[in-house]
């Protein structure tokens, strides 16, 4: 809030623009400590220029010992005492408020908040909208859709190594550790997209671990959730209906989801809705139909060590499995 | 002094030669030769020899055989072969093997297919990851050095370490060389 004056500050995946009452209440408390400290630092560098430039004594002339008088003592000690008094006033306002954030976060919790299942994987994010009816559940990848100004509870874990969840806009690093379930609360009151990121090094590719939170209005999110929870659109023409034989019949099928057809593995991204996600690779490129196909052939030229292997098929095949992959709105 | 330097000397050659097994190839080259066919068992078949594949180089990679432990249950060869112990499938961690026990056997295996259940990966899988799985499936039996066998499982273990596994002496282990006659 206080920073958002200051050029270079104002940024998405930046906590110093926090746009939910999280990330807001940790930049409160990070201003408050920043101007307190900022201000001893002006007036201390201040007063030690003006100390050298009064210029008393030169170096050659300092009499040794100094002189002393019972005046000087006692102004020294008055000094002494209130410039201590000073410094444990402040680091007591800044310790209240301290507690007070803290407090402040951890009373976030909501009896009816919003659940949503984050999962981290080597290095992508499995977002999962639980419902009791198991045909809604929605299952998506590295876009996190959430209504304004709801609360939200996100309850993770990992799939493998540890992970930290992290959308600095929104709310503070949350752990994920493989075996260990873990819920943080957090709210989006800005619409827009919210670029987070994997906080903890989990391998070669934890740079490229990076998701979306996306706050829509109530309305819009819910078109999303229903959307999203619809099985895959049959294909409508010979090249995309081709295209799904190519999806089914390569290595594809054996580690994606596409709800709606036979293929249904869960070692990478449910591909149901895949066009509707703006980026893939977890953020890496944009949703684009060459950088698609780009991924497909070779993976490993773009995230080195990610789990995609190189695949191989013909010019016509891939065109194919793209125009196919291109309907999956 | 000179037992000292021929100490630090076994130390610097062992630490050399234990950084082999750290290396860590992750673009497996172009995809041109990516999808699986098959392998030749023996010299004689149509269209003259195959250069024999060179399995060493994922069985001497302990990230190789890493990765072959986790596609092992990615691509749900647990489901029937469980972690090695067997169930809707063979075995796999005990001396016996219905179609050979050597590397490029086991390769043939997964690629191929196998009657009563084994499904064909050909295509499905890319050469490199049938390699790999070769790698860890031959260290389901201890065929594998130590260094190399998986020391940890992700899971809930179920059993000692792949590393921990005695080894197995299927039968074809060292082929009995067929006397020619004179």
């Amino acid at each position: 809030m206080m920073l958002a004056a200051v050029p270079g500050f104002t940024n998405n995946q930046s906590s110093l623009s926090p746009v939910g009452p999280g990330a807001g209440r940790t930049e409160h408390e990070f201003a408050l400590i920043f101007w307190i400290t900022l201000a001893v630092y002006v007036l201390i560098i201040l007063y030690l220029v003006f100390v050298v430039a009064r210029k008393h004594h030169s170096l050659d002339t300092i009499p040794d010992p100094l002189p002393t008088t019972d005046e000087g003592d006692r102004t020294a000690r008055r000094s002494v005492v209130g410039a201590i008094l000073v410094t444990v006033a402040l680091l007591f306002i800044m310790m209240i408020g301290s507690f007070e954030t803290s407090r402040a976060l951890g009373s976030m919790n909501e009896e009816n908040a919003l659940t949503i299942d984050v999962y981290g994987h080597q290095w992508w994010w499995e977002v999962r909208y639980p419902n009791n009816e198991s045909y809604k559940i929605v299952q998506t990848a590295n876009e996190i859709h959430v209504p304004v100004g709801v609360p939200i509870r996100i309850h993770g874990t990992s799939r493998d190594v540890i992970h930290s969840f992290w959308a600095p806009n929104v709310q503070g690093k949350r752990d994920l550790m493989p075996g260990y379930e873990t819920e943080v609360m957090m709210q989006v009151d800005q619409p827009g997209r919210w670029r987070g990121q994997c906080a903890e090094y989990c391998g070669e590719q934890h740079a490229h671990m990076s998701f979306y939170m996306v706050g829509e209005s109530k309305h819009e999110f819910q078109q999303w959730l229903d959307a999203q929870a619809q099985s895959s659109v049959p294909p409508s023409t010979p090249q995309s209906a081709h295209g799904q034989q190519v999806f089914l019949t390569h290595a594809c099928v054996m580690c994606h989801t596409i709800r709606g057809t036979p293929a249904g593995s869960r070692v990478g991204p449910d591909l149901t809705h895949l066009a509707s996600r703006k980026t893939i690779a977890a953020g890496e490129l944009p949703n684009t139909i060459g950088n698609l196909g780009g991924w497909i052939m070779n993976a490993q030229a773009i995230k080195p060590g990610c789990r995609m292997p190189p695949n191989q098929m013909s010019g016509s095949d891939l065109q194919d499995l793209l125009s196919y992959l291109e309907t999956l709105k | 002094m000179r037992a000292r330097l021929l100490i630090f000397l076994g130390i610097a050659l062992m630490a050399t030669a234990a950084c082999k097994r750290e290396q860590r190839v992750f673009d497996p080259g172009s995809s041109g030769a990516q999808v699986a066919n098959g392998v030749a068992l023996n010299d004689v078949h149509a269209g003259g020899p195959v250069p024999p594949f060179n399995a060493s180089k994922y069985e001497g990679s302990a990230y190789a055989v890493g990765e072959g432990k986790r596609l092992f249950a990615a691509y749900n060869c647990s489901g029937c072969h469980q972690h090695g112990g067997g169930g809707i499938g063979p075995p796999l961690m005990d001396a016996e093997w219905i179609y050979g026990s050597r590397p490029e056997q086991i390769y043939s295996d997964i690629v191929q297919g196998r009657p009563n259940g084994m499904p064909s990966f050909a295509g499905k899988i890319p050469d490199y990851q049938v390699w790999e799985l070769v790698g860890y499936v031959r260290s389901l039996s201890g065929q594998l050095p130590s260094d190399i066998a998986p020391a940890r499982s992700d899971e809930m273990a179920v059993k000692k370490a792949e590393q921990a596994k005695k080894k197995e002496h299927p039968a074809d282990e060292n082929p009995q060389n067929v006397e020619h006659p004179k």
